[in-house]
């Protein structure tokens, strides 16, 4: 009987050295990665990887700020990066660890470089805008033919909204997406923050809300493909997924993502390493498999989210480097703006005046 | 000796379980929110031995209490779970009572299995029951879809992201915790007693009323407990059935923790709803006593 035990302790000593050096912990936003990737990099690195989704930025947020995730890659967007920079979350990377870190695209990292100066923290994943969801039967019927359906009037004009409370609209539920792009309905500066500017959005958005059915960043991408509602402001790859969903379902729902006119959101959801990770080493090969272009690319196909992987372009197929709605043209990526993150007292004030556009209070 | 450990043991549980987290809780609430990792000051530094622990003490303030005095939202997010919860609660026990009573008169033989029947439910997550009410109530859902059907309405009614979502989503979730501790009761009750009242000239209407229902009152107590207490701090039901003109202060709550990133206002939101239900805790801790003394 001596032999057996003796062995089994031996087993369970080699698989706790193995968990110690050969594990990596990935925490990622749900539906955003193709999970045959998943297999290869286990098979290329011999890493044993395990992937973890969450759903919104607060909630990544929360697990950084408390520390001790256990996570060793996470992937917060652009302003929230900065705040969580600004904390000390994450810890630098080491760019001699990432040689394909030069497959990365200019564009992309000029304008990320607010949120993460010299690009020191943390890699671009993906990118996408924030913009109208549009139900093109549906909103056509009750607007006419002639419904602005690229423009954010469709959305903020009153006179258009309370025709299309009768088919449904959803917001965002997020004031950060949601008064820049009342601002820019203004013609303002979508990154005011002054209060002055947010009272003025404020205004724009009172007078719609009536009309507006739910306030929701998820449940949208059902209730756009189901046609439940008519008009969705929601995130680029979002509304692609419920146009996708809509026409397997065959449900005669036509669903069309379109950026509006007067400028719209750009947003970056951004790699980065804890500064608690408890295997920094493979968060660093996981970064480099990632950047990968053809490993890239395929991330982009399964998703239709553009990337900040410029050599990954090659490999991208026609139905998502060749969409405006994922990868816009010139004068139209030149028309989208970013934003700063708010300061903690100027947040207060926003979550409150968001509150008071929900609930009335 | 042995009586000791017995009575150690349940103290041990309370003190680990909950005071110690609840003290935490406390001691956060008296802090300042700060940007870093916790997002909050002032840390405890034992390694300045006294000095560290004075002035440790020194910075925390009540503060965060006072600013939850000075905007509307926090009361009126209060008021409106009390109102939320109370309504709720007396929709279980108008629901609950007679499926209860039911129960408890059914033939010995298949109370077993009515019983199994509340208790079915529990068997699937409740976070996927709380889902399939939303695919009942949807513009486009089965109850919609039945109503026009039939023909009684033309235009599909908006229940989902109404406040009447909300009721129903807690009364169905609550319901078996009004209707077991309310069975529980009735079924112990002796029959002779209403025969007895029956025999002294009371109708049967008026038995129930002066001998079932005033016997019954533990259990209605306790299942008026059961629902209020976590109908009170309910976040995923108005989240999920809500609309977003449903205030509800668990919703503030994960507001102020998430959005704000204020963890001390959060924790003082959090103490405030623990003093407010605390109250009722006492009431129903009392009434418990009185009754075990009754009955020894």
């Amino acid at each position: 009987m001596k032999k057996p035990i003796l062995s089994l302790t031996a087993l369970l000593s080699l698989t706790a050295a193995a968990v110690q050096a050969e594990e990596v912990h990935v925490y990622n936003w749900s539906d955003y990665i193709d999970e045959e990737l998943l297999t290869k990099f286990e098979e290329e690195t011999g890493i044993e990887l395990i992937y973890d989704v969450f759903d919104s930025n607060e909630i990544l947020e929360t697990k950084m700020l408390a520390g001790g995730s256990g996570y060793d890659v996470v992937v917060p967007t652009g302003t929230f990066l900065q705040r969580q920079i600004m904390a000390g979350s994450f810890q630098p990377l080491d760019m001699s660890k990432l040689p394909n870190h030069e497959n990365m695209w200019d564009v992309i990292q000029t304008r990320t470089e607010p949120y993460d100066p010299g690009g020191e923290y943390s890699i671009n994943y993906m990118w996408g805008t924030t913009g109208l969801g549009v139900n093109v039967g549906k909103v056509t019927e009750v607007l006419g033919e002639d419904a602005p359906m690229t423009s954010l009037s469709l959305i903020f004009d009153p006179a258009n909204m309370e025709k299309l409370a009768s088919c449904g609209v959803h917001f965002l539920d997020a004031p950060t997406e949601m008064i820049p792009a009342a601002l820019t309905y203004l013609g303002m500066d979508p990154d005011a923050k002054d209060a002055d500017s947010l009272a003025k959005a404020e205004e724009v958005l009172m007078a719609v809300r009536p009309y507006v059915q739910k306030f929701d960043s998820s449940d949208y991408i059902n209730a756009l493909a189901n046609g439940d509602v008519c008009v969705a402001f929601g995130w680029s790859g979002d509304v692609l997924q419920s146009r996708d969903r809509a026409a397997e379902a065959d449900n005669g729902v036509e669903i069309a993502y379109n950026i509006p006119e007067e400028g719209a959101l750009m947003w970056f959801d951004q790699m980065a390493i804890p500064v608690d990770a408890p295997n920094p080493e493979a968060a660093h090969v996981f970064l480099n498999f990632i950047m990968d272009a053809q490993n890239m690319a395929a991330a982009s196909n399964y998703v239709y989210y553009a990337n900040g992987n410029l050599a990954s372009q090659e490999y991208l197929i026609e139905d998502v480097i060749g969409d405006t709605a994922i990868y816009p043209d010139q004068s139209t990526l030149d028309n989208l703006y970013t934003v700063t993150p708010f300061g903690p007292k100027e947040q207060r004030t926003l979550t409150r005046l968001w509150t008071k556009i929900k609930s009335g209070i | 000796m042995r009586r000791l450990i017995l009575i150690a043991l349940p103290y041990l549980w309370l003190l680990a379980l909950f005071l110690v987290p609840f003290l935490i809780v406390i001691k956060i609430s008296l802090s300042d929110v700060a940007l870093a990792r916790p997002p909050y000051m002032p840390q405890l530094d034992l390694s300045a031995g006294l000095a560290g622990i004075k002035a440790f003490f020194s910075e925390l303030d009540f503060e965060n209490f006072f600013f939850l005095t000075t905007d509307e939202l926090y009361w009126r997010a209060y008021l409106s779970s009390l109102k939320i919860a109370l309504v709720s609660t007396l929709f279980t026990l108008a629901i609950g009572f007679p499926i209860a009573y039911g129960m408890a008169s059914a033939p010995r033989e298949w109370r077993p299995t009515l019983m199994m029947l509340v208790i079915l439910p529990f068997w699937t997550s409740f976070l996927i029951r709380v889902y399939s009410w939303m695919g009942i109530l949807s513009n486009t859902g089965l109850l919609n879809n039945f109503l026009m059907w039939t023909g009684i309405i033309n235009e599909p009614l908006q229940i989902m992201n109404t406040e009447i979502a909300v009721y129903i989503g807690i009364v169905y979730t609550y319901l078996p915790f009004m209707i077991l501790p309310v069975y529980s009761t009735l079924e112990k009750l002796d029959d002779s007693l209403l025969e007895a009242a029956e025999d002294l000239g009371c109708t049967r209407t008026s038995a129930f009323w002066r001998v079932t229902v005033p016997l019954s009152k533990p259990g209605i107590i306790a299942g008026c407990f059961l629902v209020f207490i976590p109908a009170l701090g309910e976040f995923v039901i108005p989240s999920l059935l809500g609309g977003s003109q449903t205030l509800m202060i668990g919703k503030v709550l994960w507001e102020e923790f998430f959005n704000n990133r204020d963890w001390p206002v959060a924790s003082a939101v959090a103490v405030v709803l623990l003093a407010i239900l605390i109250i009722p805790i006492i009431l129903f801790q009392r009434n418990e006593q009185k009754q075990r003394e009754a009955e020894q």
